[in-house]
């Protein structure tokens, strides 16, 4: 079963958007984990190793992604995670998306994305034989 | 008292009703055609009354739109109060009649622009606000007395307007004279907006000191403003919506009648914020069945006089209904929502921007919001008559129907034990979850159409739109601005104007003149805030999803 911890760093509220893709991904087998509002990059990374996470989304609506995606590749790598998946969800705008890509971080998903694709970029890149049962 | 419901017309036999069943956006079934057999029991005198009349369904004021239009109300707020100061002035020289301000995270959760949790969002999503000196410089050189203020804040909502009204004196205007709303309604914001800061039954105790000094002081002043708005947003049906908002009422005027309070005193300066959203038709049913409910549940439940009962609201269009993908498209939203809201007959209005789902607006949009609303209230020619959908049979059995709704879900909160138990326990944010969750998946499924999202998809020039971004200067320059307060005020001051705050809010006493006192010293919000929390503790939100 794929890990995903789904999380919002910082104090933005907007909370609609992480919670449906928090369902969707459970319908469709994978185990989630949610970290609620108002946590710390710093947790979220220790969170996600601890929890054996295999995926990491962020969630943010004010505009932040980059910085914290920044952040969190850093203190990922030093908890030991740098192999986990990270995807950003949000409003993402286009130079945010780049930037992001040029970080390597290819899931980029803003508003009115269907769950549908989420889902599928992560099975693509965390196939079901190296996901931890 | 019970009510009766007009009821679709049963299809004519043979008529085949083949899939897709015919709903509306909050799941009310919709028959193909309404007409007189529709309403046999439907008794207009009951259900309508005239315009200005109990149960006000067609409206607050018996000639509404014709000599009084709604207040065009463009909401405003980013970086500084300087910078927010030229953008209420900006929007004022465009025809706007009155200045909605929002606030940035910080402010909106009690932290100052210097607090380590709130880097990266000072000014962001609204103007920061930190000390009375902000608070002064948003207003500069607008005539308070002239114009009508509203302040989306709520937790905080008691420390901003002892900010507010310290401004106002110390530049001599009346209290009495004060024209404008402050949000100040928390509860919804555990579940829905999730800028809480303090267990629920506390804030709403914070919450009705607020009310009670503005009943007593300030008579043009709404001490509260009902938000539907927001629980709407979280994915609620426009049934859930009205249920919701009025729960939390309910759990308001509770407290305050606790304290001594008339009820026809402290509803006569209720107001209310409600969504516009896609469905047309329900919309405007719902804004009518809003006035029509609220009639009924103050004098009904709390035996309010029925002339205090009129319920006067502002509504805000969808933001969450404007999509990403092909952004101009929302413009045409925006219109139908206004359009939906001029019909409902409300008393201030916003249009929730095109660019919506990228930033915060752009002035471009912002203007083109503002035209909107313009072009529905001098060219379309329907403010030309009260009402002017009334007694149709499709939009009176609407009106009906999401009245019908909402009463089933105010007597689940009831059963709840409340509105305070029912966010406590969770059960409110469940019950939302639920059901954005069932919408996402009708998305998903194409069941319910959302133009250039799940149909009509045009990738080419989708972001060719014009975006506005705060200068990162503003946070630096918010928290230049905190250090320099810090240097003029007097430290022992702020020491002992907070040491009464604390006192205050240890006793249950009102806490609205020491919160001035310490505004005046220049105490920041944050240091008012940690004061309560000291005393209240803080919430901590359960990740439901």
């Amino acid at each position: 079963m794929i890990r995903v911890l789904l999380a919002k760093p910082g104090i933005d509220g907007h909370d609609v958007g992480v919670k449906i893709v928090a369902r969707a991904l459970r319908d469709a087998g994978m185990e989630v984990i949610y970290t609620g509002l108002r946590s710390t990059i710093p947790d979220v990374a220790r969170a996600a190793v601890q929890e054996d996470a295999q995926v990491v989304g962020v969630s943010n609506l004010s505009a932040q992604h980059v910085a914290m995606m920044c952040e969190l590749k850093a203190e990922m790598a030093q908890a030991g995670g740098e192999d986990i998946l990270l995807i950003a969800g949000g409003s993402l705008l286009q130079q945010d998306i780049t930037a992001l890509r040029e970080m390597g971080i290819d899931g980029c998903f803003p508003p009115g994305t269907n769950t549908s694709e989420i889902i599928s970029f992560i099975r693509d890149r965390v196939p079901a034989e190296t996901a931890t049962a | 008292m019970p009510q009766t419901i007009a009821g679709p017309v049963t299809p004519v036999a043979g008529a085949a009703q083949a899939a897709p069943a015919f709903r509306t956006a909050s799941g009310i079934p919709v028959a193909p055609l309404y007409d007189a057999r529709s309403q046999l029991d439907w008794d207009p005198a009951q259900k309508l009354g005239s315009p200005g009349e109990y149960p006000y369904t067609r409206g607050p004021h018996p000639t509404m739109y014709r000599t009084r239009p709604w207040t065009r109300r463009q909401v405003v707020g980013l970086g500084t109060a300087v910078e927010t100061n030229a953008r209420n002035k900006y929007v004022l020289a465009h025809g706007q009649t009155g200045i909605s301000n929002d606030y940035d995270v910080p402010t909106l959760i009690g932290l100052d622009s210097d607090d380590l949790r709130a880097k990266g969002e000072v000014g962001r999503t609204g103007v920061a606000i930190d000390t009375l000196r902000d608070m002064h410089d948003l207003f500069d050189g607008i005539d308070l007395e002239g114009i009508s203020v509203s302040m989306t804040i709520n937790h905080p909502a008691f420390v901003l307007v002892a900010q507010y009204v310290a401004a106002a004196q110390e530049r001599g205007f009346r209290l009495d004279r004060l024209g404008g709303t402050v949000q100040n309604d928390p509860l919804k914001d555990f579940y829905a907006q999730k800028t809480y800061i303090f267990p629920p039954a506390p804030s709403v105790k914070l919450s009705c000191d607020l009310i009670e000094y503005c009943t007593r002081h300030m008579p043009r002043w709404n001490g509260i403003s009902l938000n539907g708005y927001n629980i709407r947003e979280a994915g609620s049906t426009a049934d859930q919506e009205l249920a919701f908002t009025f729960a939390h009422a309910i759990a308001y005027i509770e407290d305050l009648l606790g304290r001594g309070l008339d009820i026809d005193t402290i509803t006569g300066r209720f107001s209310f914020i409600f969504n516009v959203h896609n469905d047309f038709l329900e919309e405007i049913a719902k804004l009518r069945a809003a006035r029509r409910m609220w009639a009924h549940l103050l004098h009904e439940r709390f035996g309010a006089d029925p002339s205090r009962t009129k319920l006067r609201m502002h509504v805000q269009t969808g933001g969450s209904t404007m999509t990403y993908q092909q952004p101009e498209v929302n413009l045409i939203r925006g219109a139908l929502q206004s359009m939906a809201g001029a019909l409902g007959g409300v008393q201030s209005m916003a249009v929730s921007c095109f660019d919506e789902a990228y930033s915060i607006p752009s002035e471009k949009a912002q203007r083109l919001s503002l035209r909107t609303q313009q072009v529905v209230a001098h060219e379309s020619g329907v403010t030309n008559v009260v009402d002017p959908l009334a007694g149709s049979y499709y939009v009176e059995s609407l009106t009906d129907e999401v009245e019908r709704r909402a009463h089933e879900w105010l007597a689940k909160v009831d059963e709840q034990g409340g509105a305070i138990s029912a966010v406590e326990s969770g059960w409110l944010e469940q019950v939302i979850s639920d059901t954005a969750h069932v919408q996402q998946l009708e998305i998903m499924s194409n069941q319910r159409v959302v133009v250039g999202v799940n149909e009509y998809l045009d990738h080419e020039g989708e972001q060719d739109i014009e975006t506005f971004r705060v200068d990162e200067a503003s946070e630096v320059e918010q928290v230049r601005r905190l250090q320099e307060v810090k240097q003029f005020r007097s430290d022992g001051d702020v020491a002992q104007s907070l040491e009464r705050v604390q006192e205050a809010v240890a006793s249950g006493e009102n806490v609205m003149p020491h919160v001035i006192a310490a505004v005046q010293a220049y105490a920041t919000q944050g240091e008012i805030i940690s004061k309560v929390i000291s005393v209240c503790g803080e919430h901590t939100a359960p990740a439901i999803y």
